[in-house]
């Protein structure tokens, strides 16, 4: 049945659609939006903020203890992340797990577990991102394998790590200097802030699907 | 099947003041919120140009990049069906689920699944089909249309919504505090989005190049919808397909800022293919529904075609100040305001939907507002004179339906009247004089004296005033 659908709407198209002088796209009012480093992490700290995301900035080798001084009151049982990550090797590797303040790190994969099962009972996730974007306030993730989809989108707060030299001044920037069309990943985001809606009576609203809380940790 | 009718209902629902202040409060916010996000006028003038040419350059290479779209999806493992018409699109998606063996679904939102009206097909097929998007959960339960776009349960306040879920969720209290009633919905949904056999979203954009789906959102089920359950199918009219990547960003930030005044919205969620191998989770299956239903139609006509630039962000209706009166029900069409009156009649047919058109009074609120520079009100006029085509000969569905002998004879003779200086004279003498007396109460004069007060013709004609002073007549 599609193949006769095809047919006809291509034929239909390919007779109907006027021939017409090749249009350009003049992209400089984007390209031009450049700043210096030092803005781009403070437009992109005000962007997030703005939408009730919050943001710490910490040394490169301080955000595991600036994260456990975060949820050193939260009474978390548990922190969902994923092992074998750089962002989930570098928690392993410095955990306080004597701390009884602490949550207890769990692993985002086990095996003969569903992944859902598991995602959809967390109260917490810890997540890399692939960098940010000023103009907009946005973490970008491609999930992986290690790093499933479900992390930053089940559990009621998420935590993402981000690099402050990957903080990039638009999203147009972004994927021109990475290249991501010549290979897209299986599914690419871009997050600003927590889940929101404003759907009664345009009343902001937080966490209606998804975390109601996000937690940024910029290192530089 | 009647006869939709926007005057009808339109006039019913401006003499609702609930409604109407429900409408007000949001529409001026909204306009408020825009506003905000263009302040450098230099930079929206630049923005919108370069978004009226992304979409111009979509739709004059339609045919190639939805070939390109295919390939590169099919590449990637997204399976892609072509659908004629909504019922054959409707039929699509039920043979997926069939092969599934599919019984639930959870649905983000979708403007073209709307337009299918999937929701009643697969409940008459036993398929439980939820919406998971706040605003159209809320209207689902209510069994209503959306009355807008973006914000589909914007005729209702609080306290409506508050009684409304009292009623139809089991065990849920009442409450006028709208985070409460978010946490009762979520609740719910939840459950469904971890159950559900399969997800249904609509699409943004789609991109030839990469095969991407495109889709934007604050809440997260459409995230929810596209990644928990087995199977995703995305359903999209044929017009939503771009070039390339890096055509999105431009039309990300025009959709966001007009639509909510938002820098952004929290989710864009780009999705390139099914599960693929070592991944854990997301859909094992993806399929693209591609939906025609009159586009290929609309876009083969050089003028019309701007109709399909659209990118759904509702500016339009937002600064519409007929909309913002009437309200979104009063159009009985899936999309309302001011896209609606120009995309409905072509869609359905100006024989079904000729009223549209000419519910407007063209003051181009919404042509200064569309991001992809829409000329709405020219539309608008090219509509009203298809539907008053003497010919019908035309490649717009239904055109002349509306022409009146009756109207079109007076016409006639007003071209007549003011083409002839003696005829022109001498009837504007006998108007003068006896024009007056032509009864207000009744029709054709009642139409217009019902509420307002009725004219009446000076006892001297302009000439004669002229002449009188001296002024020479040519």
């Amino acid at each position: 049945m599609s193949e006769q659908h095809r047919s006809r709407i291509m034929e239909r198209l390919r007779t109907g659609v006027p021939p017409t002088a090749p249009v350009e796209s003049d992209f400089s009012v984007i390209s031009e939006k450049q700043w210096p480093l030092s803005e781009r992490l403070l437009r992109l700290r005000q962007r997030l903020e703005s939408v009730n995301g919050r943001v710490h900035e910490c040394g490169r080798d301080a955000w595991v203890a600036e994260l456990q001084k975060l949820l050193a009151g939260r009474k978390l049982k548990a922190l969902m992340y994923a092992p074998g990550t750089e962002v989930g090797d570098e928690l392993d590797e410095s955990w306080d797990r004597s701390d009884s303040a602490l949550p207890a790190l769990l692993p985002a994969l086990e095996p003969d577990t569903d992944i859902r099962e598991r995602v959809f009972q967390a109260e917490a996730a810890v997540t890399g991102t692939l960098g940010g974007i000023a103009d907009t306030g946005s973490l970008m993730l491609w999930p992986t394998a290690k790093e499933p989809r479900l992390m930053s989108l089940a559990p009621p707060l998420h935590i993402a790590l981000l690099d402050a030299d990957r903080i990039y001044n638009t999203f147009w920037e972004a994927i021109n200097q990475q290249r991501w069309a010549e290979d897209m990943p299986t599914n690419a985001l871009l997050i600003s802030g927590p889940s929101k809606t404003a759907d009664i009576e345009q009343q902001l609203s937080y966490g209606v699907h998804g975390p109601r809380e996000l937690i940024v940790l910029i290192r530089s | 099947m009647s006869q939709a009718d926007f005057r009808g209902a339109a006039s019913v629902a401006v003499g609702d003041v609930q409604l109407r202040g429900n409408f007000r409060r949001a529409m001026d916010g909204l306009m408020e919120k825009r506003a905000a996000q263009f302040t450098d006028a230099d930079e929206e003038g630049r923005l919108r140009a370069l978004g009226e040419s992304i979409r111009s350059r979509s739709l004059a290479r339609l045919p190639e990049l939805l070939e390109k779209l295919e390939a590169s999806c099919k590449r990637n493992g997204i399976q892609v069906h072509w659908a004629e018409t909504t019922a054959d699109a409707n039929q699509t998606v039920m043979d997926i689920l069939k092969n599934r063996g599919a019984r639930t679904l959870v649905k983000g939102k979708s403007m073209v699944s709307e337009e299918m009206e999937l929701n009643h097909f697969l409940e008459a097929e036993g398929i439980e089909a939820l919406e998971s998007d706040l605003g159209e959960y809320i209207i689902q339960l209510a069994g209503e249309m959306p009355s807008h776009i973006v914000m589909p349960v914007i005729h209702r306040n609080t306290g409506q919504i508050a009684e409304l879920m009292e009623q139809k969720i089991e065990g849920a209290p009442y409450t006028e505090d709208a985070d409460e009633l978010c946490q009762i919905a979520r609740k719910v949904l939840r459950e469904k989005f971890y159950r559900a056999d399969a997800g249904v979203s609509g699409v943004n954009f789609a991109v030839a190049e990469t095969g991407t789906l495109c889709l934007v959102e604050n809440e997260g089920n459409g995230r929810m919808s596209t990644t928990a359950p087995r199977t995703h199918i995305a359903v999209m009219g044929i017009e939503k397909v771009v070039e390339h990547l890096q055509d999105v960003p431009p039309l990300l930030s025009l959709l966001t800022r007009s639509a909510t005044g938002q820098h952004i919205t929290t989710y864009f969620n780009m999705i390139s293919s099914p599960r693929r191998p070592g991944e854990v989770d997301g859909p094992e299956e993806v399929h693209l529904v591609l939906l025609d239903n009159g586009r290929s139609r609309i876009v083969s006509d050089p003028e019309l075609k701007a109709t399909l630039r659209c990118i759904r962000c509702g500016a339009c209706m937002n600064h519409c100040p007929v909309y913002t009166r009437v309200g979104g029900h009063a159009y009985q069409a899936v999309i309302p305001g001011p896209i609606g009156k120009i995309l409905t009649p072509q869609l359905q047919g100006l024989d079904e939907r000729g009223d549209l058109p000419f519910g407007s009074t063209l003051c181009n609120a919404c042509v200064e507002v569309c991001p992809v520079k829409i000329p709405i009100v020219e539309l608008l006029l090219r509509l009203r004179a298809e539907a008053n085509s003497p010919t019908g000969d035309s490649s717009v569905k239904g055109s002349g339906a509306k022409r009146d002998k009756t109207e079109a004879l007076l016409w006639s003779g007003w071209q007549r009247m003011h083409a002839s200086g003696k005829l022109y004279n001498s009837l504007s003498r006998v108007l003068a004089k006896t024009g007056n007396l032509a009864p207000g109460f009744m029709p054709p004069l009642s139409g217009w004296t019902a509420t307002r007060t009725k004219p009446r013709f000076a006892s001297q004609t302009l000439h004669q005033l002229a002449r009188k002073r001296g002024v020479p007549d040519e």
